[in-house]
């Protein structure tokens, strides 16, 4: 089936999620969608696959314009969208949860339908069993049997958003060979949204690259890397000349730190960081990073190691006991983890001080308030409540929240969301701390950021760590080569 | 359509309006004169002091636990078990009344002390129960209140039975000492009052001056980033929980020691549940508990009487309340009939 974007715009709020992105899709191809985190990937094929409208903007199906208001309508024309997170019903058997998604008379034939989801079992080399319940089945699993699902309703078009996070690499040959076998035998067409290079190597004819809402180009593969990453993360910056700082004494040292958590496991982590540096944790999202932080924060507990914090040993420590030892945390999400919706901004204030009395002053609390949101220029009163800010606002709220005299500052995406400008004022903020011999540690999907703002980077791949690099001695496309998991 | 900003403060009323029309349909369909139903349940009261005084002695225990509610709704805490906070203080108060001799000032300082940590004990186990077992409030608080009405009637039935023999419905009349003083003829206690205004008080500094309070209602609001901003949770919930029980048992004892003057069964009679009701009619609103109370007390008061003068049935004051919290629920928020808040926007 022959499909085209045409002029596809899809704004939330100020954010340009898709501006203006025309491509047009050939049967019989594996095409391959590129760009990094928030570079608008996932909204054009959401839009696509009639899980959300575009604002403005055509899709073509064979020429002929369509409209979808459901996934299941874009499912009946043929477009089949496999998720990230496969959303089926985990309790069901796959029998209905397969019946669920087609079947819509009143009796349900399952002798037609085990044949007819057997035939497509054996035909794609897939290993699924069909009587098995949902949530017994690996994520790889569940996703043949979502792709079945594609095929027996019939889809022409599917579209893979990260396919293989969280599969295992047999399961990822048998997706790939499958995909083929649909592609190049069956005239079916593929699209392959991927921020990983050399999946999109191995498995597409052509690849579209968008960078923050824009298609900024596109390429025949294979092609060499750097085309690639050139596109995906834009020209190297020129890199503003950054005060050269004295490091102090270790703030942050950790020691063979092991952690396991239920999606992932980070292991062997040796690093050792120096008051006043600035180190960036690049990786790709998931790839250990914000375990990383929440583990030194003492949000998580290491399955072994060390997380020594200026000399003292805070592996075992809670997180309120590391917090009072003056290691911050910032979580990515303002209004879940870090704000409180209905405070104020004073009530919020009082609530991070170190030390608090009994009773409150609310005077007093108001004007250190409100000499605070001066200094951090947040627009807002001492009484406005967190979720009345813009935000831009929030974000620094939760910067102003930042107590004097820190040890260690550990970061999530510090400056997502905020424009240029803004970005830069955190960052002097942020830089004026190592004066108090503060470390600071943060992970952000901008590889410009990363590149800029570090001292030194931790690269993370699957849970790995795998290089530590000063930061002056690598190039962006360097850099994404390495996140990508490539030497 | 804008709601005003006064309008919005007296919004409360109109649930209350709601529910007053529904009992009137109600009346005109069993065949009673409303105005004079209405005029026996709310107005008759107010000119019969004994009647005023009955309804009372009602509101301060009723007070008592919506006012230690109030504070643990702020914690984000359902604290169902407020019922049997309140019995565990009855209890308390009658094991001193039924097993110490002293002065009655010294008795009476010893019950309502034991009676609040007996309600505090309570609300702790539950709050416990919570941060450590992770069993949600409100299923500890039922399982605790079941537990405390069996623990009220083996009491009553056992250990402390009357001496010409057991049965279930209570202990032996308490000591003269051991009652608190009441007020005429009837079962109204000046000194649980001025106890009822102190919480009153108490309660109004914690929850807007005192940094409990803010911990609480950051907890209440998002316990996600209260934690990430220094508040413990656990600690924060079993002491709110402990609050709560300690002013629910004072009403227990308040219950047994000018109410009764005894440990009957059934001693809360449905107070702790009756005050979730009033906290949320007061739409957590501290300046208005002890009326929204005060006009509960009115009501279950005045249809007891209407069931004397007409052949109504008492249940209606029940149903009235019932009915104002459904009210109050359905459309207690004026943004749910399309009202929009007046709200200046920084931007």
């Amino acid at each position: 089936m022959h499909v085209e974007l045409k002029e596809i715009r899809k704004y939330f709020g100020e954010v340009k999620a898709n501006d203006n992105i025309s491509v047009s899709l050939e049967p019989g191809k594996i095409y391959g969608l590129l760009g990094e985190n928030g570079a608008g990937k996932s909204t054009l094929m959401k839009i696509l696959s009639g899980y959300q409208p575009q604002d403005s903007g055509e899709i073509l199906l064979d020429h002929k314009a369509v409209d979808f208001p459901s996934p299941a309508a874009a499912l009946g024309a043929g477009l089949g969208m496999l998720y990230q997170d496969p959303l089926d019903i985990p309790p069901f058997s796959i029998i209905d949860n397969y019946l669920l998604g087609r079947d819509n008379r009143l009796s349900l034939d399952y002798r037609t339908v085990i044949a007819e989801m057997n035939e497509i079992i054996t035909r794609y080399g897939f290993e699924a069993d069909i009587h098995a319940h949902i949530d017994t089945l690996s994520l790889g699993e569940r996703q043949q049997l979502e792709l079945v699902r594609l095929l027996a309703g019939g889809a022409q078009v599917f579209i893979l958003d990260e396919p293989t996070t969280g599969i295992s690499v047999e399961q990822k040959d048998v997706l790939f060979s499958s995909m083929r076998k649909l592609a190049h035998e069956e005239g079916k067409t593929i699209i392959l949204v991927s921020h990983k290079l050399d999946e999109v190597q191995e498995l597409c004819d052509h690849a579209f690259v968008l960078r923050r809402g824009k298609l900024v180009g596109q390429s025949t593969i294979p092609c060499p890397n750097e085309k690639l990453v050139e596109m995906m993360f834009g020209q190297v910056p020129t890199r503003r000349e950054r005060l050269p700082f004295d490091l102090g004494n270790p703030a942050l040292e950790l020691i063979n730190v092991n952690i396991s958590t239920y999606r992932l496991n980070v292991s062997n982590i040796n690093l050792q960081i120096f008051a006043g540096e600035v180190i960036g944790l690049a990786g790709l999202e998931g790839s250990g990073q914000g375990i990383l932080l929440r583990t030194i924060a003492g949000l998580i507990q290491p399955e072994s190691g060390q997380v020594v914090v200026s000399g003292q040993d805070l592996t075992k420590s809670s997180y309120h006991k590391s917090r009072n030892f003056g290691v911050a945390y910032c979580a990515a999400g303002r209004l879940e983890e870090g704000l409180v919706s209905k405070l104020s901004l004073t009530e919020h204030m009082l609530l991070a001080e170190p030390t608090h009395t009994f009773m409150i002053d609310w005077p007093a609390a108001r004007e250190r308030t409100n000499s605070r949101i001066e200094q951090y220029q947040v627009v807002g009163q001492p009484e406005s409540t967190a979720d009345q800010l813009s935000g831009g606002n929030q974000q620094r709220l939760l910067f102003a929240l930042l107590n004097p005299g820190l040890k260690v500052i550990l970061l999530e995406h510090p400056t997502r969301g905020l424009d240029v400008r803004s970005m830069d004022w955190i960052w002097e903020q942020m830089y004026a701390r190592r004066e108090d011999g503060t470390a600071l540690v943060f992970m952000s999907a901008d590889l410009d950021e990363i590149l800029e703002r570090s001292d030194r980077i931790a690269v993370f791949s699957g849970g790995v760590m795998s290089r530590v690099v000063n930061a002056s001695e690598v190039s962006v496309d360097q850099l994404g080569h390495m996140i990508g998991g490539q030497a | 359509m804008i709601l005003p900003r006064w309008a919005e403060r007296f919004w409360p009323v109109v649930p209350i309006i709601g529910a007053l029309l529904f009992i009137i349909a109600l009346l005109f369909l069993f065949g009673a004169d409303p105005l004079e139903s209405l005029n026996i349940m709310f107005l008759k009261p107010f000119e019969n002091q004994a009647k005023m005084l009955s309804v009372m002695a009602f509101w301060v225990p009723l007070t008592l636990c919506a006012l230690g509610l109030l504070v643990t709704f702020t914690g984000g805490l359902w604290n169902i078990g407020v019922e049997g906070q309140m019995i565990l203080g009855s209890l308390g108060a009658s094991w001193i009344a039924l097993t110490v001799d002293a002065p009655a000032f010294v008795l009476i300082f010893l019950e309502i002390i034991v009676a609040m940590l007996a309600g505090a004990l309570w609300g702790a186990l539950t709050g416990f129960l919570k941060t450590h077992g992770k069993v949600h409030e409100i299923f500890g608080g039922l399982a605790l209140n079941n537990l405390a009405s069996m623990l009220s009637l083996y009491l009553i039935a056992g250990p402390w039975q009357p001496p010409e023999g057991g049965s279930f419905r209570g202990t032996p009349p308490f000591q003269e000492a051991a009652l608190l003083p009441r007020f005429a003829e009837s079962r109204f206690s000046p000194i649980s009052f001025v106890l009822t205004i102190l919480a009153i008080g108490l309660v109004f500094f914690a929850l807007n001056n005192s940094f409990w309070g803010l911990k609480l209602k950051a907890l209440g609001k998002n316990a996600r980033s209260a934690f990430l901003l220094g508040v413990s949770s656990e600690r924060e919930t079993i002491y709110a929980m402990m609050f709560c029980g300690a002013l629910a048992g004072l009403g227990g004892a308040v219950r047994v020691l000018s109410w009764f003057d005894s440990l009957r069964q059934n001693i809360s009679g449905g107070i702790g549940y009756l005050a979730i009701l009033v906290v949320m009619l007061a739409a957590y609103r501290l300046l208005l508990v002890p009326f929204i109370s005060f006009f509960f007390s009115l009501v279950l008061n005045g249809s007891l009487t209407l069931q004397l003068k007409t052949q109504l049935h008492s249940s209606l004051g029940g149903i009235l309340t019932g009915v104002m919290v459904l009210f109050i629920l359905l459309f207690g928020e004026a943004s749910k009939l399309g009202f929009r808040k007046e709200v200046e926007k920084d931007e």
